[in-house]
């Protein structure tokens, strides 16, 4: 069990460097780092003057050691747009992204996994015919037009639910959040919506193939020529071993939400961590870029962790180690 | 059916017999069988052709500005404007012809998402084969960058490869690559789906004791992959293809949704959604309606079609 | 006499398909006594599976019951609803599916689906229904069963993991079992075992037994009747020494006929037995040795720690121009692995193979030569031919990939010639694979190893994959060739009556040893090592019959 997680830990600081590898060439060679912290009208001496105070003229590998040793201590410099440093705009705003991933997350799990058993068990009933219909359709909207959609009947002609921003928000701590007033949490009803449904359908349709692929092994035929009943059947022995799989795809499309936050936050507004990236792709503002892609990188790795470790409890094969050949 | 490498004559009835075996195959009749398949390939058909001829079809050039009269700004659709002018679907802003300038904007979302997807299906498909049949470092290697890829959303990807590819592009060239860097960003952001499921079918193909046999005459590896391992993997490959271009599709929209896309000189289906959401509020829904319910279209028959595909080619999952 | 356990009347069972309606049970009748164990034999598609599926009433859609009638001690079951006829399963009709791998729920322990199943069934608390597993598990064979019931189905092996299945299909106290291919995915010392269980556990309890096999051998010694299925009927019903012995139906007696047995039918002609190890010998094995290394965790691979598996241990032997060596062993000796090697497809980690006195391991012209002179048939026909290919491409590779010819002319005659040789019609060479039987397409991979030229041949388990009625021609084809062209042949099959058949001298290969290596007959008759003689004993065979 130990080693075991210590791999997995070790490939997680592997897949980490690679990623804080890539963040350090965009940061080091996208655009030129002097020029857009210079002004127009500055000297070539200015220049040379900041080269040398950054270290750009270090060695190659000491300016990624320093890059690493510096993001470490959440380090990352600061943003060419806004002028203050990455990791303030970072946090400030994690709270808002962080509180939409989570409610779509949730709507999309529940609703996920229940309607991919349903429609697993009763696979040619009406109501199966019209969820998979539906979800076709749910691939096929962009995330932006659900949210524009969404807007357009709840708050232009319904005029129910604020089409934009967080509402009021409370502070606990450096923690601002929009779960204590009334306001903040009508404003989340939208884009909590909004950014669920894809993954809804996706999971959806997930479950709904493993748990199908399930009902047709040999183990679960041989359970029905052993009489038991069609409750323990599906829910005992059916059910397990769907969820095996899904917890996987379960934990990374959490992962995923919260990048995908990045359309639902500029339809709707919403002052998160998304809508910080989006704004400095379009302006190029490198560390913020970088930043943002640790931040990611971060994430998915800490779930990917949590999901291997999860694995490892549920599966038998898997505890027994090395026999398993895994 | 897939060509065969050493068959380079074929005769006529060898040909009329092949077309009758494709008409008699699970395939044909599986469409032949499913009205939503047969209404989904003619829905993407005719977007498809409708984009294609769209210079000599459209009614108006709506990126002419001589052509262009503010005058007909915000007519409502199948009603004439203040200048006589008639439009079916309405007009913008600036008086261009909502259904012209969604004929050329399908052009710019399939040229970009047809082209994105062949780049992911040629990278994802070579290095998938590479993978499944070496094995070994170059598996490891080329299946943990796709591993790692894929746990990021493609927009994401292809938001980052978008932002590098504007630092590193001085500022006048950019607007001219705009739909190049498009198309490597997603294409760059989708090669993994490939890349997994042709190594996965790639795996099982070359353990099959056809790959022994040849191998056992010492055929050159890479006249293995192409002759025996390829066709046999093509059947996957195509599904993920024609699900790869609906997401492509989406994948522009949404990048040119968000200002990241291609310019507004050029606009495409999700520059001109981006463009009527802000006459939303105001009441002006046409400008934003007709191009969102030709994205939905195109993606929707398209995702059908490759539904239908997977279904098709895998009876098994019934 | 009493009244039968099961009756079966003008049982009908069809498939809809696109087309056209596939009737895979057509007008089947028979009778099962308390007690007694029907054996139920037939080639792939006969019916015999889906009989067995109509009587538990476990039949897949859209495949359903279109006719007849079936009675469980004289009351009608195939018209009850589906909720009662869930009860009986399990209660009254147990069944043992073929595969123990797969059958049994991977996440949950042994004891659980034991104890689930009892009290799905009997009215006992859990802790009487774990005593009761534990008991049944014990019975079953499974030693020290109280220890071993918490354990994962992946703790056990293959023939223990069929134990566990036998007691699960019993732990409801069926009157009937319905056992579908119980065997078949073992290997042929364990088989022999299951057998017995499965037959004692049966008869302690006085359940009758429907066996279905396609395994004359296993009928011949477990089963008091027998009915021959074929294409959907019942072809012939009848004791089964009666029906080994003194079959009526043309069927049967081609059946009966094409069985091969490991004891000389006779009047058969001896193969000459040649010397074992003769330095001059056309192909000459030296010491093979291979090993392989486990796959460990990267921290101990870092290290320097492997571990090393041994599949093939210094195993030598030779085979003389024209004649078959028959390799023998089970799952795992690592017969295939010397195949491999042999072939080309895996280096040796040591020894030698030589080959009309080359060492086709040894630089570029030992290659050469062995591309030349070596050639495989493989065991699954369904694997071994590309199916993207036309039959005559498929057949042409070695020509091309050798480039014995380019003409195009020239190489479509050659593939003519080969199709006729393996009595198939030249037209066949535009079609696809997908549009032959399984025995034509072993004859069209026997065809591509011919194309070559080939003098000396490695088959691994050539007939395996095919039904008994087949395997007999396409064995036939194979001697006919080997005369024909003065071809060298190594037979590598589990099947020992292929192997008396067709070769000359043997080889039994145990755990990657040679265990012993000399004439056919001598090995048969008079099997000096012990594991020969427990692996001639275990053979289910049609010569064993009660």
């Amino acid at each position: 069990m130990l080693t075991f997680i210590l791999r997995r830990l070790l490939q997680s600081i592997v897949v980490m460097l690679v990623v804080a590898f890539v963040a350090f060439l965009i940061f080091r060679f996208v655009g030129d780092p002097v020029s857009s912290m210079l002004g127009q009208d500055s000297t070539m001496a200015d220049h040379e003057q900041l080269r040398e105070r950054l270290g750009l003229n270090d060695p190659f590998y000491l300016q990624f050691f320093r890059f690493v040793a510096n993001a470490l201590q959440g380090e990352f410099g600061i943003s060419y747009r806004l002028q203050q440093p990455v990791t303030q705009l970072i946090l400030e705003r994690l709270p808002a992204t962080i509180e939409l991933a989570f409610a779509s997350a949730t709507i999309a799990l529940v609703f996920g996994i229940v309607l991919g058993i349903y429609t697993a068990l009763r696979p040619r009933s009406l109501e199966t015919a019209v969820v998979m219909t539906v979800s076709l359709v749910g691939v096929s909207l962009p995330t932006f037009l659900i949210g524009i959609g969404l807007i357009y009947v709840f708050a232009v002609e319904l005029k129910m639910l604020p089409s934009f921003g967080r509402g009021e928000v409370v502070n606990l701590g450096w923690w601002r959040t929009g779960l204590l007033t009334q306001s903040g949490l009508r404003s989340l009803i939208l884009p909590a919506i909004t950014l669920s449904l894809f993954q809804l359908t996706l999971i959806m349709r997930l479950v709904r193939a493993e748990m199908l692929e399930v009902l047709r092994t040999d183990y679960i035929r041989f359970a029905r020529a052993r009489g038991l009943s069609k409750r323990a059947i599906n829910f005992g022995h059916a059910l397990r071993n769907t969820l095996v799989p899904v917890i996987t795809i379960a934990g990374l499309q959490l992962g995923s939400v919260i990048a995908f936050a990045i359309i639902t936050e500029t339809v709707f507004q919403w002052p998160g961590v998304g809508s910080l990236f989006v704004n400095s792709v379009q302006v190029v503002d490198v560390p913020v870029m970088a930043a943002y892609l640790v931040f990611v990188a971060l994430v998915f790795v800490v779930i990917n962790l949590i999901v291997d470790i999860l694995y490892f409890l549920v599966d038998p094969r898997l505890r027994d180690g090395a026999k398993s050949g895994r | 059916m897939t060509d065969l490498p050493h068959n380079s004559e074929r005769t006529a009835p060898a040909k009329t017999s092949r077309l009758s075996a494709f008409l008699n195959s699970d395939l044909a009749w599986s469409y032949r069988h499913s009205p939503v398949t047969i209404i989904a390939s003619i829905v993407a058909a005719t977007l498809i052709l409708m984009a294609a001829a769209a210079p000599w079809i459209a009614p108006y050039n709506p990126f002419n500005p001589a052509t262009l009269n503010l005058m007909d700004g915000f007519t409502p659709p199948n009603s004439k404007s203040m200048s006589g002018n008639y439009f079916l679907l309405g007009s913008d802003s600036q008086g261009r012809d909502v259904l012209s300038t969604i004929m050329y904007g399908s052009r710019v979302s399939l040229f970009v998402g047809i082209s994105a997807t062949l780049l992911a299906m040629v990278m994802g498909v070579g290095l998938g084969l590479v993978a499944g049949y070496a094995g070994g470092l170059a598996d490891t290697i080329i299946m943990r960058v796709a591993d790692v890829q894929l746990s990021f959303p493609a927009i994401l990807i292809a938001l980052l490869v978008f932002g590098i590819a504007r630092g590193l592009i001085p500022p006048n060239q950019q607007e001219g690559a705009a739909v190049w860097v498009l198309i490597i960003a997603i294409g760059l952001a989708n090669w993994a789906q490939f890349a997994r499921t042709v190594r996965g079918a790639t795996m099982v193909e070359r353990q099959k004791d056809y790959v022994a046999a040849a191998r056992i005459l010492g055929v050159n590896p890479f006249l293995i992959l192409l002759r025996h391992v390829l066709p046999n993997v093509m059947g996957p490959v195509l599904v993920i293809g024609t699900i790869g271009l609906a997401l492509a599709i989406i994948e522009e929209a949404t990048l040119s949704y968000l200002g990241v896309g291609v310019p507004p000189t050029q606009p495409s289906l999700g520059t001109l959604i981006r463009i009527g959401q802000q006459f939303l509020f105001s009441g002006e829904w046409w400008i934003l309606f007709f191009p969102a319910i030709t994205l939905v279209a195109l993606a929707l028959s398209v995702n059908l079609l490759g539904d239908w595909l997977r279904d098709a080619l895998n009876p098994r999952l019934r | 006499m009493s009244e039968p356990v099961l009756s079966v009347k003008n049982l009908v069972v069809e498939f809809p398909s696109r087309n056209a309606v596939f009737r895979a049970v057509d007008g089947v009748s028979f009778e099962i006594m308390p007690g007694e164990i029907l054996g139920v034999v037939g080639e792939s598609g006969a019916g015999k599976s889906m009989t067995g599926s109509a009587v538990i009433g476990l039949i897949d859609r859209p495949g359903h019951i279109a006719g007849g009638e079936i009675r469980l001690q004289g009351e009608r079951i195939d018209d009850l609803p589906e909720e009662i006829k869930a009860k009986l399963r399990g209660k009254r009709i147990g069944m043992v599916f073929q595969d123990p791998l797969t059958s049994l729920n991977p996440l949950y322990t042994i004891g659980r689906q034991l104890v689930e199943t009892i009290r799905t069934h009997l009215p006992l608390s859990e802790e009487q229904a774990r005593r009761r597993a534990i008991d049944l598990l014990a019975e079953a064979g499974i030693p020290k069963a109280a220890e071993r019931i918490d354990s994962y189905p992946h703790q056990f092996s293959g023939g223990m993991r069929q134990r566990v299945v036998i007691a699960l299909a019993l732990a409801g106290e069926p009157e009937l079992v319905i056992a579908d291919e119980p065997t078949s995915a073992l290997d042929v010392s364990v088989q022999a075992q299951i057998i017995k269980v499965l037959k004692k556990l049966c008869a302690s309890r006085g359940a009758a037994v429907m066996l279905i096999t396609h395994d004359m051998g296993v009928i011949a010694q477990t089963a008091d009747r027998m009915v021959v299925m074929h294409r959907g009927k019942i072809v012939e019903t009848g004791t089964v020494a009666d029906i080994i012995r003194r079959p009526r139906e043309p069927y049967t007696i081609k059946l009966i006929d094409s069985i091969p047995t490991i004891l000389r039918k006779p009047g058969e002609a001896f193969p000459p037995a040649v010397a074992a190890n003769d330095d001059s010998a056309f192909v000459r094995i030296k010491g093979l040795v291979r090993d392989f290394e486990f796959a460990m965790a990267p921290f101990a691979r870092l290290r320097g720690k492997t571990e090393t598996f041994r599949a093939v241990d210094d195993v030598s032997f030779s085979i003389p121009k024209g004649k078959t060596f028959g390799l023998v062993g089970e799952s795992g000796s690592g017969k295939s692995t010397c195949a491999k090697m042999i072939v080309g497809l895996l280096p040796p980690t040591a020894g030698q193979i030589f080959v009309d006195g080359h060492d086709v391991w040894a630089g570029a012209l030992g290659r050469r030569q062995r591309r030349r002179s070596v050639q495989m048939i493989f065991q699954d026909p369904y694997a071994s031919l590309n199916p993207r290919w036309r039959v005559k491409d498929i057949i042409a590779e070695p020509i091309r990939a050798l480039g014995l010819s380019r003409n195009r002319g020239e190489i479509e005659a050659r593939v003519a010639e080969l199709l006729e040789k393996v009595r198939l019609d030249p037209a066949a060479m535009r079609k696809f694979p997908h549009e032959f039987s399984g025995g034509q397409r072993q004859r069209i991979a026997i065809a591509r190893t011919l194309s070559s030229q080939p003098e000396f041949i490695v088959c691994d388990e050539p007939t395996s994959a095919l039904d008994v009625s087949v395997q007999a021609q396409v064995l036939d084809l194979m001697s006919a060739l080997q005369e024909e062209f003065g071809l060298t042949y190594l037979l590598i099959s589990h099947n020992l009556a292929v192997v008396r058949q067709m070769s000359s001298n043997v080889g039994v290969l145990h755990n990657g040893v040679l265990v012993e290596n000399g004439p056919v007959d001598e090995i048969f008759e008079n099997p000096r090592a012990d594991y020969t003689r427990k692996l001639l004993d275990a053979v289910p065979d049609i010569s064993k019959v009660a």
